[in-house]
């Protein structure tokens, strides 16, 4: 009887080892991060799809088995490539990724500034050209009466 | 100056055009040029384990199906086809199938495969970036991945694509 009790204390912390609370938030954590390739605009963590199970027990085991997150990252990225990814790493195959919306910000700015300084200087020179022309009209209209 | 708005519109326009006629399905396979990844599987219907050394020594292609995938039907007569010219082999992958769900889709639809492996629980299917069922790997004579095919075989892409990729790996050495 001692010595069986003795061997279920002694599993015990094996048992609370096995799956932690951090280990739980870490799955869960993970599993949003990865894209599910059957239903793309879901992670492995919303997705019904099978294969999502399937990858949701991989993720669980690699980490059960004492993978790193990014071990855990790029056993799925070996297989399905950076798309599963929803974080997109950074190098030069993404960097227009990344710059894209920057690059078309500044072309977007550089076009307004350029066209709001023709407005203007077009603007005041038509208004002068106007302004002449409504004198002239008005003069004119005046010698006729 | 005016022109300036224009030619981005106009880029703009090829740009998202070209966006429209991709398929967000055909996701580039990292393993393209990679060796195949390797597995212990058993043979449909039998006891006999093998591993990914079959592709070794010639020019195969790996049909991922089951009988669940409504797809697959679509392309097994193509399958067929393609199983009767010479010099063809094609290895099936069942993919989280049951056997006799399995064999009688072959006994019924006609058998193109050289071999069929069971992968049961998929996990040979995630080794291999399987995510939607059928897929197509071609694979060299050295057992390289050279080619994927996401979705079922077209005619278009067998005589386009398939056909003179299989006899330009035929004649690498």
């Amino acid at each position: 009887m001692l010595r069986w009790s003795m061997i279920v204390v002694a599993l015990l912390p094996l048992l609370a080892q096995a799956w932690s609370d951090q280990d739980e938030n870490r799955w869960r954590a993970l599993n949003e991060e990865l894209r599910c390739l059957v239903c793309q605009n879901q992670s492995i963590a919303e997705s019904a799809a099978p294969l999502a199970k399937d990858l949701r027990a991989q993720s669980r085991q690699m980490i059960e088995a004492g993978k790193s997150d990014a071990q855990i990252r790029e056993y799925m990225t070996n297989r399905y490539g950076d798309f599963v990814l929803y974080r997109p790493p950074f190098k030069p195959t993404t960097w227009l990724l990344w710059f894209g919306p920057l690059l078309m910000l500044l072309l977007g700015v550089a076009l307004v500034w350029r066209m709001r300084r023709g407005v203007v200087a077009n603007g005041h020179a038509a208004n002068r050209e106007q302004t002449h022309q409504d004198i002239e009209r008005l003069l004119k209209d005046i010698d006729n009466d | 100056m005016v022109a300036v708005p224009l030619i981005v519109l106009l880029a703009l326009v090829v740009v998202l055009w070209r966006g429209l006629s991709l398929d967000p399905r055909e996701v580039d396979s990292p393993l393209l040029g990679k060796p195949a990844p390797a597995f212990t599987l058993p043979v449909l219907g039998g006891d006999q384990m093998l591993s990914q050394d079959l592709f070794l020594g010639r020019v195969s292609l790996l049909n991922v199906w089951a009988s669940w995938c409504v797809a697959c039907r679509a392309e097994h007569g193509i399958l067929n086809a393609l199983s009767e010219q010479p010099g063809m082999t094609i290895y099936g992958l069942n993919y989280k199938d049951d056997v006799e769900d399995a064999k009688r889709w072959l006994a019924e639809r006609g058998n193109p495969y050289t071999t069929t492996l069971r992968d049961s629980d998929g996990l040979v299917g995630i080794d291999w970036g399987v995510y939607g069922v059928p897929e197509t790997f071609v694979v060299d004579k050295h057992g390289v991945i050279r080619e994927k095919r996401i979705g079922p075989l077209t005619w278009d892409y067998v005589n386009q694509d398939l056909l003179p990729l299989i006899a330009q790996l035929k004649a690498e050495s």
